[in-house]
């Protein structure tokens, strides 16, 4: 049997053979720092398979131009970086609306405003409840290695598919940026035939037609209700990480680069005896609410829960959420672009751990 | 023997839900005829834009999807690069087409997109009810310019089918109207040569249709039809790009 090839690669880089994996078929895109090797490898690899890569003149142009391709059924894919993402969010909407499976990256760098080319995890907020007007969601996945960032790129395109929704690949820029090692496995990524509902021309078939404008009240009122229980459909999507042992008094909840420094420091100080957990939501939405509450209302001893983030705090309003009020969540924020080390976790760990430990005296 | 005067088979049978003298409904219905002429409703995919038309696929009988206000030439675009077979086309009002999304219809047009695009200029934001675009005419009365158009405080209307026809990558730019039987023939040769220009490969097709908005203008509809006359002292009718004539003859 063939080995899959081990290369050493960056996030940016690695999503891009994701979505080559899953035979992406157009790109379209603008320049932003720090996710332009994405559109730079695209437009080396894409013609070659036979596929398609246009510079957009905007990001405006760029979302649009997957609308028009989503439509006929192709598999098609955008990125950008925070700035370019807020552009876009007018047509997140419209393709949430109109069904169209979109995939978009998220290189995520520090805001607000112009903000900086740091790493950031500045935009959770936007990709889970706020990237664009009216009630639909997005499926958020939130890698945090370049092998996942493969892994999932490619899985976006089949959950795209198979909710007909757009699915976004969130990444901090360091991530992107980092280079470290990825196995290019052969991957399984279903695909759902879009002859059954795409615009191909109506050749031997009545013609199709994809509108988001219902003037009938009962109409929109219908249209939102269809989404709505797509979206409780796509709950099952949840995928997390947890390292969770009988007796643990902090749980420490990251996601993306932040959760890698998180596992590093439960790791050691597991090592030396103290007693921490670890949780990393994947699906950001679908967030892993129920798992998440159910590690609190389980817990033998009561839990306390840190959350870092890259940013001034914003996963931590769904960790709360999760946890009902049933565990203290104690909110660590790094604004972007300071990235915390290890050491600094474990301080703050440690701190989370003596406060516990006076309590039950 | 002349042929009796049939419903286009790529016209749905829907009635028309458009203002009386609008002439959104003479467009659409050129446009089908085009579509049945060409042989391409089987072949077409069209992009229905944000204005008083927007509601285009309860009208043509092709495969359609609706685009973001000012988007259209964006996602034709992208149509048409995934599926080069198909016939894509956008139609658009002008506010649509040359003021949210010119910059889309502008790249779009420069790149040469293999697209056509139908622009219905009737001066007005229809659809809102009425406020002034960027080709209402100077002195022209609208709800947000109470005065008329002042072009030193509003500036000039762009003349779209003279701005597109200097790009290379335009093949067909023509203006035309609906409000004379000759001009109706000529409007819908015209798209047929825009909707050419695509099936030829030869670039962006495009035709900008003056139009009447009766009830915007604050006309009855024959005043309203009268009207363009006006509008064509300012937009001057004609065919400002054609690669596709030049091209039709050498082939014979
Ligand atoms: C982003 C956005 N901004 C504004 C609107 C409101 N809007 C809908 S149609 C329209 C103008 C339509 O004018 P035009 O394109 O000339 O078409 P007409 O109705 O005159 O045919 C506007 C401003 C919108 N739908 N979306
Ligand atoms: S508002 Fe104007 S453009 Fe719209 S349907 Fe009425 S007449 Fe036609
Ligand atoms: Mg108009």
């Amino acid at each position: 049997m063939k080995k899959d090839k081990k290369i050493l690669a960056k996030g940016v880089e690695a999503i891009v053979f994701g979505a080559l994996e899953a035979e992406c078929k157009c790109y379209f895109g603008y320049p932003i720092t720090p996710q332009n090797d994405i559109p730079e490898l695209m437009s080396r690899e894409l013609p070659k398979r036979g596929g398609v890569f246009l510079q957009a003149e905007s990001e405006l142009a760029a979302i649009n131009m997957i609308l028009g391709a989503c439509a006929t059924g192709a598999r098609a894919m955008t990125s950008s970086s925070s700035p370019g993402i807020s552009l876009m969010c007018e047509s997140f909407s419209y393709l949430a609306a109109l069904e169209f499976p979109a995939v978009v990256v998220n290189v995520m760098r520090g805001g607000p405003g112009l903000g900086g080319i740091e790493t950031s995890q500045g935009d959770y907020f936007q990709a889970t409840k706020g990237s664009g007007h009216g009630d639909f969601r997005f499926l958020v996945l939130a890698p945090s290695n370049a092998q996942e960032a493969y892994e999932l790129t490619a899985k976006a395109f089949e959950l795209a598919e198979k909710y007909r929704n757009p699915v976004m690949v969130l990444l901090d820029a360091i991530l992107g940026q980092m280079k470290e090692p990825l196995v290019l496995k052969k991957l399984k990524i279903k695909k759902y035939p879009p002859e059954t509902w795409a615009l191909t021309g109506a050749k031997g078939r009545n013609s199709r037609f994809f509108r988001s404008l219902f003037l009938d009240a009962e109409e929109l009122k219908q249209h939102n209700l269809k989404l709505m229980k797509k979206y409780q459909s796509m709950q099952k999507e949840i995928r997390y990480e947890a390292k969770i042992e009988e007796g643990d008094m902090v749980l420490v909840v990251a996601f993306g680069s932040m959760a890698r420094l998180a596992n590093e420091a439960i790791e050691d100080l597991r090592n030396k005896g103290y007693q921490v957990g670890y949780f990393r939501p994947i699906t950001l939405y679908p967030f892993p609410y129920k798992p998440l509450k159910e590690i609190v209302t389980q817990a033998k001893k009561p839990l306390k829960i840190l959350v870092p983030e890259q940013n001034c705090g914003q996963m931590v309003e769904d960790v709360k959420l999760a946890v009902e009020g049933k565990a203290e969540v104690i909110s660590l924020p790094y604004p972007p672009s300071v990235v915390p080390f290890p050491e600094d976790l474990k301080k703050e760990i440690k701190k989370c751990l003596n406060l516990s430990k006076s309590r039950k005296v | 023997m002349s042929k009796p005067f049939q419903v286009p088979k790529s016209l749905k049978k829907n009635p028309f839900h458009y203002c009386p003298g609008c002439q959104h409904g003479v467009a659409h219905r050129l446009v089908c005829e085009v579509i049945d002429e060409l042989g391409i409703q089987d072949k077409s995919l069209a992009i229905s834009s944000i204005g008083c038309s927007v509601f285009l696929y309860f009208y043509i009988d092709v495969d359609m999807t609706e685009a973001p206000h000012g988007r259209a030439c964006a996602a034709a675009t992208g149509a048409k690069r995934a599926r080069p077979d198909l016939m894509v086309f956008t139609y658009q009002g002008d506010g649509d087409f040359a003021a949210i999304g010119f910059n889309e219809s502008f790249q779009a047009a420069a790149r040469g997109e293999k697209i056509t695009s139908i622009m219905i200029n009737n001066n007005i934001y229809g659809m809102t009810g009425g406020q002034a675009s960027p080709t209402t005419l100077p002195g022209q009365k609208t709800t947000t310019t109470p005065a008329g158009r002042d072009p030193e405080t509003f500036g000039y209307p762009p003349k779209i089918a003279e701005i597109l026809a200097t790009l290379e990558g335009v093949a067909y730019s023509a203006r035309v109207a609906l409000n004379s039987p000759k001009r109706i023939v000529e409007a819908k040769k015209a798209i047929k040569n825009a909707f050419l220009a695509q099936i030829k490969n030869l670039g962006f097709g495009f035709v900008e249709i003056l139009s009447t908005c009766p009830i915007n203008w604050k006309m009855d509809p024959v005043s309203a039809v009268k009207a363009v006359d006006k509008v064509i002292e300012y937009f001057p009718l004609g065919i400002f790009k054609d690669k596709v004539t030049p091209f039709l003859k050498n082939l014979k």
